[in-house]
């Protein structure tokens, strides 16, 4: 989609191409894989990386925020597993299937693979690779065709991640969590990469975290296959160090009569790109697609979402808060497609953001390409400061300033967050807006 | 010493001059009704005694117990006995009742160095005094005051008021928006809460409230000060005269 000649190539640009010269032999995959990379790569090259012109990209000017491009990441060795171990505390409350990667590396022996339900698999993407597993191939870069450059970088450099499968008709009696973790400390670049499928009619929660120490770069992204009449939930936390530059992208296809809650929690990494490619295949689906980011410093966080109601008779809704303080910019773009043949949509997106300086910025782009003439479709955005009168009717009572800012907080984010079904997660993530409450002194 | 004082106080909200030195003294245990027309600066008062920002004291004093007041931010008044009984209560969507009323109660318990109480207890002194109150507990399991209707917002006023025990009530129009039974029942509530040791300063623009909330010392607001004090007679003279003859006399 862009032809522009691109020809000077930023430090980051130059690196990264190096990069792919260097390290694509020893990349996991060769034939179909080597060759879908290889694509990839040169879809980089053509374009180079995502830029303000980038419509998709005009809040998070990447070829501006990635100074430089860090070398891959090497095998974890023991130092960077023992690291690891303590990954993912935010939500040991809750019992999850913890599966642990660390820089990137599938990590088998922190995970827990021991009794699987029937019906479940969990495997490496890596070694799918390296085998040229033909179901992972007939997969990989097709759930949501896009011609996005991050994820085209992600296809080319893609290390490990995970394979899950969940067969027709089975509900797991836990959550899987993706533990990913970046051990540092030397700085380093992930290309993680997964791919889940949820057959027919099955129903299963992941929860994926991120976090880690030191400078380091994320690339990551999911393929994720919802069954028809599957339930599937998906819980993403980004909490990276403050050193980090982290990108992700879902590519979510959603069957007929499935029902998808995706929530995306961020609190952390320098700059967070999270952008979500969601397309209905089947009518009578419904897709709550929701999330809140707590920014503070300076601090930059862009959700950027695509549904393609690309059939009828789908619901989708959207409900995304964001608090922002110091010099804090939060960006959120939602774009609803309906399709021609796609009547009935019922969509819904709704924006809200939250300023706790003078200084902090809120960017919204709500965007609806409607090619259906019966459906109902809406976006709401708004931005402000917490309300005076309510602060000072909680200070009235004895409640301190700073405890009833909180407060005010904690049910502008909660408002989101109730929305999760599981009731141990909303309490974790609530829990972890206290604690970033705490820290605003 | 009095309770309250209120000495020649003076306050502007966005340059215009509200209040223009404003006496007023409050025993302890008793009940001073203050009566004044529309603009006259009885909301003013009321907000200015709690804390409210927008509000400019360019001259005067408050004394609480002998202390002046002004300086202190809203919830320090508050932990030092001081309860405004909001005209207009809000709604806070997303922050449970409960919730609320155990943050604001161990705010002011930390303050006075009293230890904070635990859930149970907590839990335990809430329902006794919503008991009380005739207050349904389904009320206190949503978020403050959320779809509330006129009448239960003020109940959930007075027991937030009857829960923190201050020292100091003040009642901001608390009869507005209500009709004959939910007065009665927030008049009660009121009444329940009298004591020896514990003051109002009821604030109304009708003497309809006073039938049911008996003032010991009645005043006349006008034009930013107290024109006249009288007893309880002073407020039924009003209802039949009205407004008037006051708002000549401030001119």
């Amino acid at each position: 989609m862009n032809a522009e000649i691109h020809p000077i190539k930023t430090a980051a640009e130059t690196a990264l191409a190096e990069n792919f010269a260097t390290a694509k032999g020893a990349l996991p995959g060769a034939g179909a894989v080597a060759a879908l990379r290889e694509e990839a790569f040169r879809r980089f090259e053509s374009d180079g990386l995502p830029h303000r012109r980038i419509e998709e990209w005009k809040y998070t000017d990447l070829r501006a925020l990635m100074r430089d491009a860090k070398p891959l990441a090497g095998v974890p060795d023991a130092a960077a597993k023992a690291l690891a171990r303590n990954a993912g505390a935010a939500l040991a409350s809750i019992e999850a299937r913890r599966i642990v990667f660390v820089d990137g590396a599938f990590v088998s022996e922190l995970s827990d693979l021991a009794g699987l339900e029937t019906g479940l698999t969990i495997s490496s993407l890596g070694q799918a690779l390296a085998a040229g597993d033909a179901q992972v191939l007939a997969h990989i870069g097709r759930v949501v065709s896009t011609d996005d450059v991050a994820v085209a970088l992600n296809t080319a450099f893609m290390g490990d991640g995970a394979v899950i499968r969940v067969a027709a008709g089975i509900a797991l009696a836990r959550p899987i969590h993706l533990v990913f973790v970046n051990a540092g400390p030397e700085p380093a670049a992930v290309f993680a990469r997964s791919l889940v499928v949820i057959e027919q009619g099955a129903r299963a929660m992941l929860v994926e975290s991120h976090e880690g120490a030191g400078e380091y770069q994320v690339n990551s992204a999911l393929e994720l296959k919802v069954g028809d009449g599957a339930h599937v939930d998906h819980i993403k936390i980004t909490a990276e160090g403050a050193g980090a530059l982290h990108v992700a992208s879902l590519m979510a296809a959603i069957g007929a009569h499935a029902r998808f809650n995706e929530f995306l929690f961020t609190t952390g990494a320098a700059v967070a790109r999270n952008q979500l490619f969601v397309r209905f295949a089947g009518e009578g689906a419904i897709a709550h697609i929701c999330g809140a980011s707590l920014l503070r410093g300076r601090q930059h966080a862009d959700t950027t979402l695509v549904a393609d109601h690309a059939v009828g008779d789908c619901t989708s809704r959207e409900v995304f808060k964001s608090v922002l303080d110091g010099e804090a910019r939060g960006v959120f773009q939602g774009k609803i497609i309906v399709r021609p043949h796609a009547q009935k949509t019922d969509a819904k997106m709704a924006t809200h953001a939250l300023l706790l300086s003078e200084t902090a910025e809120a960017d919204n782009k709500p965007e609806l390409e409607i090619f259906a003439d019966d459906v109902q479709c809406g976006h709401g955005a708004t931005s402000g400061d917490l309300d005076e009168e309510l602060l000072f009717y909680l200070k009235a009572r004895g409640i301190p300033a700073k405890e009833a800012e909180a407060l005010l907080i904690q049910a502008f984010v909660g408002e989101a967050v109730e929305g999760i079904e599981h009731a141990g997660l909303r309490d974790a993530l609530m829990d972890q807006v206290a604690a970033w409450l705490k820290q605003r002194e | 010493m009095h309770l309250l004082e209120v000495k020649n106080l003076h306050v502007e909200v966005d340059g215009k001059k509200i209040l223009n030195g404003l006496e007023l003294s409050v025993g302890r245990g008793s009940v001073h009704a203050i009566m004044g027309p529309n603009g006259s600066g009885k909301s003013t008062l009321a907000h200015v005694l709690a804390g409210k920002d927008d509000y400019v004291v360019t001259q005067g004093e408050v004394l609480l117990d002998g202390e002046d007041i002004l300086a202190l931010p809203p919830d320090e008044r508050a932990a030092k006995g001081l309860f405004l009984a909001f005209q207009y209560p809000l709604e806070i969507p997303g922050v449970a009742t409960m919730t609320f009323l155990r943050t604001a109660l161990n705010a002011q318990r930390k303050k006075r160095g009293e230890g904070e109480l635990s859930v149970p207890q907590f839990i335990k002194r809430v329902n006794e005094v919503a008991a009380q109150l005739g207050i349904d507990k389904d009320m206190l399991r949503r978020g403050v005051n959320v779809g509330f209707s006129g009448g239960e917002k003020k109940r959930n006023e007075i027991l937030q008021m009857a829960l923190l025990e201050p020292r100091l009530c003040v009642l901001d129009e608390t009869d507005s928006g209500l009709d004959i039974d939910a007065l009665k029942v927030v008049s009660d509530g009121v009444n329940r809460l009298r004591s020896p040791e514990r003051s109002f300063v009821v604030i109304t623009h009708y003497q309809r409230l006073l039938n049911y909330i008996v003032p010991d010392v009645v005043h006349v607001l006008s034009r930013g000060r107290i024109v006249k004090t009288g007893d309880k007679a002073l407020a039924l003279e009003l209802e039949a005269t009205g407004y008037a003859q006051y708002q000549d006399e401030a001119a």
